[in-house]
Parts: structure tokens; sequence; C-alpha cells
């Protein structure tokens, strides 16, 4: 692979602005991925203090910390920060940063549309974390702002609505944007069964989330009139069904769900190959499973209502089609390992958090595999079971990719080598404290605690408090990472243009950190 | 992929974005207060508005002079011509969520509470024939009725119009195809007239719904489906006509030649996409 680096002098940096108006006008792909990376840690982290707070109330039995009424708005409003705010920018901020750099593009396509896809979501963020300050507080309805509570809700539920609706476009015009610049903007010779595997993820995303995001915009627009324009969507009086907004969120919410995890498939694709010294086993498998995760996720999402009262043949049809997700992931996990297989392996901090994802998740995926049997979910429904189950594939899933992704092309971005020692102190620290956290949860869910609930019986204590313990050691672990970051952008022992030896992509043909504009002339991929 | 290595076009640094940023954030926080009877609402949310106008003459206006000073290749073109395609995609998702809505109730919703238990111990007597606003319209004390709107007077005329619209369209761009201006120009014109002779009557029809049919956006599962499908297909009749008038004004301008031109495809492709909906709208909203 050839890649002819620009003179760095060239004539866009004559009218550059400098200073805020830089980030506020920018068009540079590596500029607005930084501010998405940016702006999802402290969305990360004040989503992190709502769910400290829970972990504190939910410390002992009764209630000392926080009234319900609060208890509850820090529950809905810790999902979707967490959701809208942290997850999902993290993974445009990857996109936007790599993409480019891995196809051989000049930038995204749509440089001044990736712009206004960033800057709404400070907007949104605004409106959401504003509402805590309205009448009546922000909203309590649940993450999944189930009707009929949130259509009862107090002006709280407007701004989350409306919060809503400007991440939605956010996420349309983000995802248009990588579509369009993953097929256009391949680099000569980039055929697409030869782009690196985050890519192919991000364009599979990509169209999951275009498909999605008006569906949820649906939802809460049919919430907006049933609370203020007199429809009766969710109301059975006037012939709607509240179950209905159920059907339609989870239509929206289990793609979403995919929409979290398949482009952390593709960061752990790239990063195990790397430190396995081994190209990935399965290329084309990987793909195809990938493709099928994103088809089967349209039809599997009433798995999220089994106890609303379905007819058993619906029953069975949803849990079969969930089940059969368990094929395309099992494939993927299969071909992660057998990367590793007979590898030349080192554990750097990339491979640590991608071989950790590999573990944490996959027991996510089973108890989601136990959470879709309809006869066993009817018991854990709504229990701690599920908020187990999805935090090992949130928590340990996206956002360790995450961390592995960070910490694989911190180098790329910043010119500096992140310290070793404190990302390995990171990663061992967020793995005993995230299974300290969340393994408990499960015991507690088996034994009927319900979620979202501030107090609970006292038969619960031993394990809410040693779950509490585990939280906030996690939190604490993630200023580590703060740590890591601040220390690699301020300096440090400085970055070869490939640093991991065993790492493939155009990418790392750039030198390190990857100068503002990069492949204005296409590289030529052989 | 012969077009290689042209180079693809990156724009400068823009001030629009942050401007529609300011708006969509005055523009929904302003929404949430109205709704919620806060006085201030209504000047934020129109003060968002206008930003918002202002953002996109600024920015629309700022593309068609890129184009026009040839700094798009075609691989630009052939970017525009994808995300054109993956928004209006978008689109139908949209919509999709209000016709399944639709489809849910009248499928499952209303014979559920019209049959079984439903029907013998929580409203006794109703019998769910479509289209009805719900039990609660039983109580025609409190609930006054209401006579749904037909599909065979002004909706069918509708549909011949939009039919009609799209013709004019195509031959607008024939016109253009062949370098005919004085065609497309009229082919532009008269689809705009039919657009908004469609608004007009979808006007005509809110209000005789209104006014003598007492069929409102609160009458049940039917006004709200009834008035939030067509209603917002309305909303995209107006945003395509707004486009084909810009394409007008280029038009006259000058602009486009029969190679290049995606801004009036884009706009036609919004304008079938509309055409589409409406016909599937007239199928099951106003006929079945």
């Amino acid at each position: 692979m050839a890649a002819v680096i620009p003179d760095p002098l060239d004539h866009h940096h004559h009218h550059a602005p400098s200073g805020l108006m830089r980030w506020l006008t920018t068009t540079n792909h590596k500029d607005i991925g930084t501010m998405y990376l940016i702006f999802s840690f402290v969305m990360f982290l004040s989503g992190g203090v709502m769910a400290l707070t829970i972990r504190a109330e939910l410390f002992q039995p009764g209630l000392q910390v926080v009234q319900p009424e609060f208890f509850n708005q820090l529950t809905t409003m810790h999902g979707l920060v967490m959701v809208f705010g942290a997850i999902m920018p993290a993974f445009v901020g990857f996109a936007n940063w790599q993409i480019p750099l891995m196809i051989g593009a000049s930038d995204m396509a749509f440089a001044r549309m990736n712009n206004w896809s960033f800057w709404l979501l400070p907007p949104a963020a605004i409106l959401l974390l504003g509402s805590f300050f309205v009448p009546g507080g922000a909203t309590a309805a649940g993450w999944t702002l189930y009707a009929p509570l949130s259509v009862q809700m107090g002006m709280g539920m407007d701004f989350a609505i409306f919060a809503i609706h400007i991440m939605g476009l956010s996420s349309i015009m983000g995802a248009i944007n990588i579509v369009v610049t993953i097929l256009n903007m391949r680099a000569p010779g980039m055929a697409m069964m030869k782009m690196p595997l985050f890519c192919w993820t991000w364009l599979i995303t990509a169209y999951l989330l275009i498909a999605v995001m008006p569906v949820l915009a649906g939802a809460v627009t049919m919430i907006l009139t049933d609370r203020h324009f007199g429809t009766s969507f969710f109301n059975a009086a006037g012939g709607g069904d509240p179950v209905m907004y159920q059907h339609i969120f989870w239509f929206f919410g289990h793609p979403e769900v995919y929409i979290m995890i398949l482009p952390a498939f593709g960061i752990v694709s790239q990063i195990i190959p790397a430190f396995a010294r081994k190209p990935l086993f399965g290329y084309a498998s990987m793909v195809y499973a990938t493709a099928s995760i994103a088809i089967l996720s349209f039809v599997v999402w009433a798995h999220h209502m089994f106890a609303t009262g379905m007819p058993a043949v619906g029953q069975l049809y949803f849990m079969y089609a969930t089940m059969l997700i368990a094929v395309p992931t099992g494939v993927k996990v299969f071909n992660w390992v057998a990367t590793m297989w007979r590898g030349s392996l080192s554990f750097e901090p990339p491979m640590l958090w991608a071989t950790g994802f590999i573990f944490v998740f996959t027991i996510g995926g089973f108890t989601g595999l136990i959470c879709a049997i309809a006869p066993i979910d009817i018991q854990i429904h709504d229990t701690y079971y599920v908020v187990a189950h999805f935090h090992y594939v949130l928590v340990a899933g996206s956002l360790f990719a995450l961390f592995a992704g960070a910490y694989y092309w911190l180098p790329k971005w910043t010119g500096h080598m992140p310290s070793d020692r404190l990302g390995k102190l990171h990663f061992w620290c967020s793995l005993v404290f995230f299974n300290v956290t969340f393994f408990p949860m499960h015991f507690l869910g088996l034994a009927g605690m319900p979620r979202r609930i501030p107090d609970y019986a006292l038969q619960f204590t031993d394990f809410n408090a040693l779950a509490t313990i585990g939280a906030f050691g996690f939190g604490l672990s993630q200023l580590i990472f703060l740590a890591v970051v601040v220390k690699c952008a301020r300096g440090g022992k400085p970055a070869a243009a490939k640093p991991w030896d065993g790492a493939e992509g155009l990418e790392w043909t750039v030198p390190s950190p990857a100068p503002y504009h990069t492949f204005e002339e296409a590289p030529l991929v052989k | 992929m012969s077009e290689t290595l042209e180079r693809y076009f990156v724009p400068e640094p823009s001030r629009f974005p942050i401007f529609g940023s300011v708006a969509l954030l005055l523009f929904g926080a302003g929404a949430a207060l109205w709704v919620n009877q806060v006085k201030a609402g209504p000047w934020i949310f129109f003060l968002g508005i206008a930003i918002l106008i202002y953002m996109l003459f600024g920015w629309f206006g700022q593309v068609v002079r890129e184009s026009q000073g040839g700094k798009y290749g075609t691989r630009v073109d052939a970017s525009f011509r994808w995300s054109m395609g993956w928004f209006i995609f978008s689109e139908v998702m949209f919509f999709a969520a209000f016709f399944g809505a639709l489809f849910y109730v009248r499928v499952l919703t209303v014979p559920a509470l019209s049959s079984g238990e439903n029907e013998a111990l929580l409203w006794q007597g109703y019998s769910g024939a479509w289209p009805n606003a719900g039990p609660r319209a039983l109580d025609t004390a409190a609930v006054e009725p209401f006579t749904p709107m037909g599909a065979w007077g002004i909706p069918a005329i509708n549909t011949l119009i939009l039919l009609t619209s799209g013709a004019t369209l195509t031959w607008a761009h024939y016109g253009l195809l062949k370098d005919k201006r004085g065609q497309l120009k009229l082919g532009l014109l008269l689809t705009i007239l039919l657009g908004a002779i469609f608004l007009g009557f979808q006007a005509y029809e809110y209000v005789h719904a209104y006014g003598e049919l007492n069929l409102r956006l609160d009458t049940g599962i039917y006004g709200s489906t009834f008035f939030m499908l067509t209603g917002f297909h309305g909303l995209h009749v107006t945003v395509g006509a707004i486009m084909l008038t810009v394409m007008l004004c280029r038009a006259v301008a000058g602009h486009f030649n029969s190679q290049h031109h995606f801004g009036f495809e884009a706009a036609a492709w919004y304008w079938h996409f509309v055409d589409v909906v409406w016909l599937i709208l007239f199928v099951v909203v106003y006929w079945l």
C-alpha cells in the first residue's frame, strides 16, 4: 500500500479560522471526530454520576439519598444519556476519525453536514439535561418512554421528546454521510471485500440508523400529540393501544442495540488480528454475519415484550427468531478466537480490552439467550437479571470495545503512545469492578428483585451493597482513562507511523499524529 | 472507477451549521415551553424558525453557488445521488411508523377492544366497525358523533391532481434533457400550481371536517390517524413545492443543463415520493 502524503501547508490552511471558531465552523473529519469523542466522554461521565447516585441509593434498603421521584428521573436519564449521548456519539467519533483514513478518502463525503451532525448534539444534550430543572423535573418514564407513563409526565417529557428529535436528525445525517463516504470515496483498488471490517460494520450500522431513527421520531411524535393535541394513539378509550407504543418503540429499539454493538465488533475485528499478528480469520463470514445480525434485528423486536400478553404463537416466533441471532454472533466470536489461535499474541492495552471484550460480551450474549426463552423471560422480565444482561453487552460490549479502539488509535490521533502501565491498570480495574457491579445483579434478578425501584426487600441487601461498591470502583477507574488521554494528548513517547507491528491498513501509512489533511490524492490499494 | 483521480471537493469551514444548531435548540425549547403554556414559548419557537430559514437560505445558496462555480465533479454528484436516495428512505420509514400505527389499531387493537371480555366487561356495545372514535364515543352524551371523510370527493380529485403533477414534472425533466427551456419552466410551473391546488383542497377538506363532519384530531383513533397521516403528507407536499419553486427560480436564472441538474432531480425524486405516499394514503386512509 502506498500513500501520498500532501504538503501540510497546503491551500486549505490560509482560510482556517482559529480558536473557538475553528471548532464551531470546522469541516475537517478529524476535528469533528475529536469533538464527538470529547462530547461522548463528557456525557459518559454525567451519565455515570447518575448511575452512581442510583447505586448509592441502592447501597442499603430504605430511602437514604434521593426521593423515589428523583430516583426514577435518574434511571430514565441515565439510560437516555448513555445510549444517545455517550455510546452512539462515541462510535460516530471513531467513524469520523477512522473511516476516511481507512478507505483512503480525503474527508467525509459531506464535510459541512458532518459539522452539523456533531453540533446538533450539544443542543440536544442541553434540552435533555436541562429538563432536570424545569417544573416537575426530568421525565421519569424509563428510557423506553413507555405510554401511558410518558403521556402523563410533566414538562420534562416534552424536552426529552424534542431532544430525541434533534439527536435523531443528527444520527440520520451522520449515517447518510458514512454510507455515502464508504460507497463513493474509497481509494482506487479498495474493493468492498477488501475494506477493513470496521468500515463494513459501520456501513451496516448506518443502514440500521437510517431505517430506525425515523421510526423513533414517529413514536415520540405520537406521544407528543397524545400529550398535548388530543390524539388517541396510546389510549384505549379512544381506540388506541399503549402496547402499540412498545411495538413501535422496539421496532426502533432492537436494531438500536445492534447499532451500539456492530461498530464494537468492527473495532475488535481490527485489533485482534493486529496483536495476534495474523490476518482476521474468516473475513467474508464476518461481513455476512454482520449483515445477518442487522437483517435479523428487524424481526425480533417483541422479545422485549413477552410479558405484555402476546399470543403464544407470537411468543414462539419471537423466541426462535431471537435465538437465531446467536448463530451469526457465534460465528463472530469463533472467528475472533480462531484469529488468536496459534498467533503471536501480545497483550498491550488495546488487546487486553479486546480480549476482555470477548469474555464479558459473550457472558452478556449467553444471558441474552436465556432472556430470549419466553417462559423464562416471564420470570425475569423487568428484574435485575435484565439489567445485568444489557450492561454486560453495553458496558462490557460497546464500552470495552470503545476503550480498546481508543488505546489502539490514540497514537495515530495524538502522535504519542498512551501509557502502557496506566492502560493496563485501567483495564484490570474496570474488568474486576465491572464484574463486581453487574455479576451479582444476575442473582438479584433471579431472586426476583425488580428494576427501577429505589427500595428493596432485606434479603437483597448483600448483593446490592456489593454492586454499589463495584460501581464506585468502576466509576473511579474511568478517571484513569481520563488521565491516560490527557497525558497522551500533552506528550509522551512519540508514536511511529505504525506503532503496533502487526497492524494493517491505510491509517498506518500516514504519519502519527495524522496530518490535518490526509489522502488528498487518493492512495493506490493493491 | 475511472474518475478517481479527480479531487473530491471539501468545503471551507462554514458558519451555517452552528446557526442551524442554535435554531433547532430554540425551536425545540420553544416548542416544549409552548405546549406547556409558557408565554415565552412561541417567541423562542419562532425565533428558532427565523434563524433556521436564514440558515437554509445561506447554506443552500452557497451550495448553489458552488455548483454553478463548477466545484462539484462527477463523484460529488454521485454522493448527492446516494444521499438523497437514503434521505428519502428515512422519510419512508417515518411514514411507516404512522402507517404501522394505523394497521396495528385496525387489525389488532380495535377488534380486540370490541370482542370477548373487553366488550363484555368494559365497553358493552362497542362494535369496532371502522371508522370509529374508540369505545369512549359510545357515550354519545359526552362525545358528539362524527361523519367519516369520504374517498370519492375531494380525495379522489386530489389523487388525480397529484398524479398529473407527476406527469408534468416528468415532462419538465424531458424538456431539460432536450434543452427545451420553455418546456422545463412551464412544466415546473404547472407542477407547482397543481401542488398548490392540492394543498388548497386539502385545507378546504380540513375546514369541512372540523366544521361540518365534526371530525377532529381528537376524534379518537380515526381522527388521530387521519389527521396525522394526511397532515404529515401535506407538510411534505409543502416542502416539495418549496423545493420545486426554488428549482423554477434557478431554471429562470439559467441554471441547469442537460448534463448537470441534480438539484432538479432531487426535487423531482422527492415529489414522486410524496406522490407515492399519497397513493397509499388514499387507499388505506380514505378508501378502505
